[in-house]
């Protein structure tokens, strides 16, 4: 992989320089400690797969009537296609949910329904709009975010269908609370997480039984990286929204993010729309995922990105995490995704 | 409230990095999990080694230093790097394992934050049963506390083999060597006793950050490795790593999921553990113990003609035989032993105890069984080391129990295989995990 030579060698980690013994004012008593270690005959990417695979098949085994969630964003193209993979050459033995906000990014509508086309899977769509119209939750307005009131809307899903398990794309490396979630996260009949009582989950025996009415999220992507992701996506081929490649677009800027001008986006005040290139690095709710600035037009280019980037994914992206330094654990207490 | 950068006083300006790893496709991955009493610094320590080796990304440092200003204090707390519940940054404890990812150029890591909290030893034995490695904190204020034992005991038991104890708050102790040699005594006792591959000691500062990631000059009687040194050198992938090879098991694929394929015929879906399966290989279905070939090994990729410990396959055997879910494939040399009774060591989480007669539901590879405890064999005494006799089992003691279940399984010793050799129970009414298990009682070197 040319890419992979040559970030290697213009890198300038500060781990860089820890070869074995070469560490600048080391004792000479330590080098022997240092020692490159022999590694697993598989790399890290087969590692992540394999166990993903394992963890959705252990889920659809063990649950009546599962579900996979899809926004149509990259992790869970991700997710989508290793459920593909898990049950070749069958098809996936579950439906895809798609929680729409009305907020859409068009390619981001068109890119769904080719995907979960392609996979030969069932696509159920749930509208924010329909919760709203029913009184299930209050209209916000026409341009406010709808991210908080998706989850009235999963729930509601989640019961109406009865689905006993959702998978997930979430990982634990996107925010402080995901970072403390089981892979299989138990949910109570009120579709609710209680972080102080989750269930021990040790080795790889993930233990799925819930009682009716109760649920679980399971996350196969736990443990994978945002650059895990692009490797993968790369190694894998897999085809993404183009928005999460650079494009000149209007934009204004807003509370420090770029959001892009839209039917519900226009300039308020003193914001003036301009053009800029840019690109996403999460597709939400198209009223509070800001575009970061970017020439990154391939694969390669986003993972030069990404390894070069002094800001977080979520911290660069999304409005909805900047209300209290809690936002994350108390939505998903709600029983947000 | 001190500038971050003024806090840490060791940083320098920081590279336009944002502590991602670099784009190599395979990479080798170390599990590591930290554990250890409340209060000995765990958490502070995950937060200065992401810190001092650049993992983590400006708009966390601001959030980290809003955080510790909200709550009066004076310097930035490291601990909210993995500290991330409202509980846990209220009250200053862990309650449950954060999870982080860090890289350099040499090697991935996934690390294990674990709560040190006697109340929430369900939550450290979820970390460690997946690492390869166990980072040990201990107070050098204070010395080695019965929870850094118990610890250490439920790590070994799960088949950590390699540790590294940092000997925190050497600052407190004004860098005295005594102090430092007394843990390093009292370490390698219980590390030999507990029969652990490795045992390194280093005198830290978790707070200042000396020998962490930079050596110190605080301590110039010591000349071993720093904790990034050790972690950077420990061997990945072991024994107990979720994706290690056996000791002395030969290969296995518990079955998750029957494909049928297009032109009719099956094909049995589950994950390679003990060791590498060929195609022509003989292996025996269990519990049935009827003997078959393996025809092909497929992957949503292609056919393979090997397939490596810790890889998802589809596999496709020679015979036209009966092979369900929770049924184990296994190499015809030396296969799993088939029973129905057996003795285990378990980890018991529930606050009502386990006694006798007690029915529950048991989870083996892919196959869950009601279960029926017919003795409490003893109850491990972590202080001593020994097993002395006892009538039930508390939450969060470790003891020896003799389980029949309802159907047979397909067993090896944790010893030999850490997949087909664990179990865990579950309560039957609240259908929670409320104990780990491990086939076979407890190896001591006493």
């Amino acid at each position: 992989m040319d890419t992979a030579t040559s970030l290697r060698a213009s890198s300038s980690l500060p781990l860089g320089d820890a070869a074995p013994g070469g560490r600048p004012g080391h004792p000479d008593a330590s080098v022997t400690a240092l020692v490159r270690p022999v590694g697993h005959p598989l790399g890290h990417l087969d590692l992540l797969e394999s166990l993903a695979i394992f963890i959705i098949r252990e889920v659809a085994a063990e649950s009546e009537r599962p579900v996979l969630l899809f926004s149509g964003g990259k992790d869970s193209a991700v997710l989508l296609h290793l459920a593909a993979k898990a049950f070749k050459p069958g098809r996936i033995p579950f439906p895809v949910l798609h929680v729409d906000t009305g907020h859409n990014f068009d390619e981001v509508l068109t890119y769904r329904d080719a995907q979960v086309e392609a996979e030969g899977a069932r696509l159920i769509v749930s509208k924010v709009q329909d919760s709203i119209d029913q009184g299930r939750v209050a209209d916000p307005g026409p341009v406010a975010s709808r991210n908080r009131l998706q989850t009235t809307t999963l729930l509601d899903a989640i019961t109406a269908h009865s689905f006993d398990a959702a998978f997930g794309g979430a990982r634990r490396d996107e925010d402080k609370a995901r970072a403390k979630e089981r892979v299989l996260s138990f949910r109570n009949s009120f579709g609710q997480w209680d972080p102080k009582k989750q269930r021990p989950e040790l080795w790889q025996l993930y233990q799925g039984s819930v009682r009716p009415g109760e649920h679980l999220r399971a996350f196969p992507l736990s443990d994978w990286t945002e650059m895990d992701i692009w490797q993968y996506i790369r190694r894998e081929r897999i085809v993404l929204p183009s928005i999460y490649y650079a494009h000149t677009r209007p934009v204004v800027e807003r509370d420090g993010m770029l959001l892009a001008v839209s039917q519900w986006v226009a300039p308020q005040g003193d914001e003036v729309a301009r053009d800029v290139t840019v690109r996403f690095r999460t597709v939400g709710d198209a009223t509070c995922t800001g575009a970061v600035r970017s020439d990154a037009t391939t694969v390669d280019d986003i993972i030069r990105e990404v390894s070069t980037s002094r800001i977080s994914e979520r911290g660069a992206t999304r409005a909805d995490d900047r209300f209290s330094e809690t936002s994350m654990e108390d939505r998903k207490r709600e029983g947000y995704f | 409230m001190r500038d971050i950068s003024r806090t840490m006083t060791k940083l320098p300006s920081p590279p336009p990095s944002g502590g991602q790893e670099l784009g190599a496709d395979t990479m080798d991955l170390l599990r590591f999990a930290t554990i250890g009493s409340v209060d000995d610094g765990k958490s502070t320590l995950i937060g200065r080694l992401l810190f001092d080796t650049r993992q983590l990304f400006d708009d966390q440092l601001d959030a980290l230093s809003t955080a510790s200003e909200r709550r009066g204090l004076d310097e930035v707390d490291l601990s909210f790097v993995t500290d991330g519940l409202r509980a846990e940054r209220e009250q200053g404890i862990t309650i449950d394992v954060a999870y982080r990812y860090a890289a350099t150029p040499h090697r991935k890591f996934v690390i294990a934050d674990c709560p040190g909290h006697v109340q929430y030893t369900r939550n450290m034995a979820t970390g460690a049963s997946t690492a390869d490695l166990a980072l040990v904190l201990v107070d050098a204020t204070s010395g080695l506390r019965e929870q850094t034992r118990r610890h250490v005991c439920i790590a070994a038991l799960l088949g950590v083999d390699q540790l590294v104890v940092c000997a925190n708050k050497m600052d407190l102790v004004d860098w005295d060597k005594s102090a430092y040699q007394g843990i390093v005594d009292e370490m390698e006792t219980l590390a030999r006793r507990l029969g652990l591959v490795s045992c390194t000691v280093i005198p830290i500062s978790a707070l200042n950050g000396d020998n962490v990631v930079e050596r110190s000059d605080a301590a110039p009687w010591y000349d071993g490795p720093t904790v990034l040194d050790s972690l950077e050198s420990a061997e990945a992938g072991g024994w107990a790593s979720q994706h290690g090879p056996s000791r002395g098991s030969g290969a296995r694929l518990p079955v998750q999921w029957v494909l049928r394929q297009p032109g009719g015929g099956r094909a049995y879906a589950g994950m390679v553990n003990g060791g590498p399966f060929r195609t022509g290989d003989a292996v025996v279905i269990l519990p049935q113990g009827l003997a078959t070939t393996v025809r092909a090994i497929e992957t949503a990729d292609g056919p393979l003609s090997r397939a490596e410990v810790g890889l998802s396959v589809s596999m496709r055997l020679a015979d036209d035989i009966d092979v369900s879910r929770g049924d184990l494939i296994a190499a015809v040399e030396d296969p799993p032993e088939v029973t129905d009774t057996f003795d285990a060591t378990v980890c018991w989480f529930h606050d009502r105890p386990l006694v006798a007669g007690d029915r529950l539901r048991l989870k083996h590879t892919t196959r869950v069984t009601p279960a029926v405890v017919e003795s409490i064999e003893g109850i491990f005494d972590v202080n001593e080391l020994a097993v002395s006799a006892a009538s039930s089992l508390r939450e969060n003691d470790i003891g020896i129990v003799r389980l029949r279940t309802a159907l047979p399984l397909a067993l090896d010793s944790y010893q030999a295989d850490r997949i087909t050799g664990s179990f865990v129970l579950i309560d039957e009414l609240t259908i929670a995990t409320v104990a780990a298990g491990m086939v076979g009682r407890p190896s001591l070197h006493c």
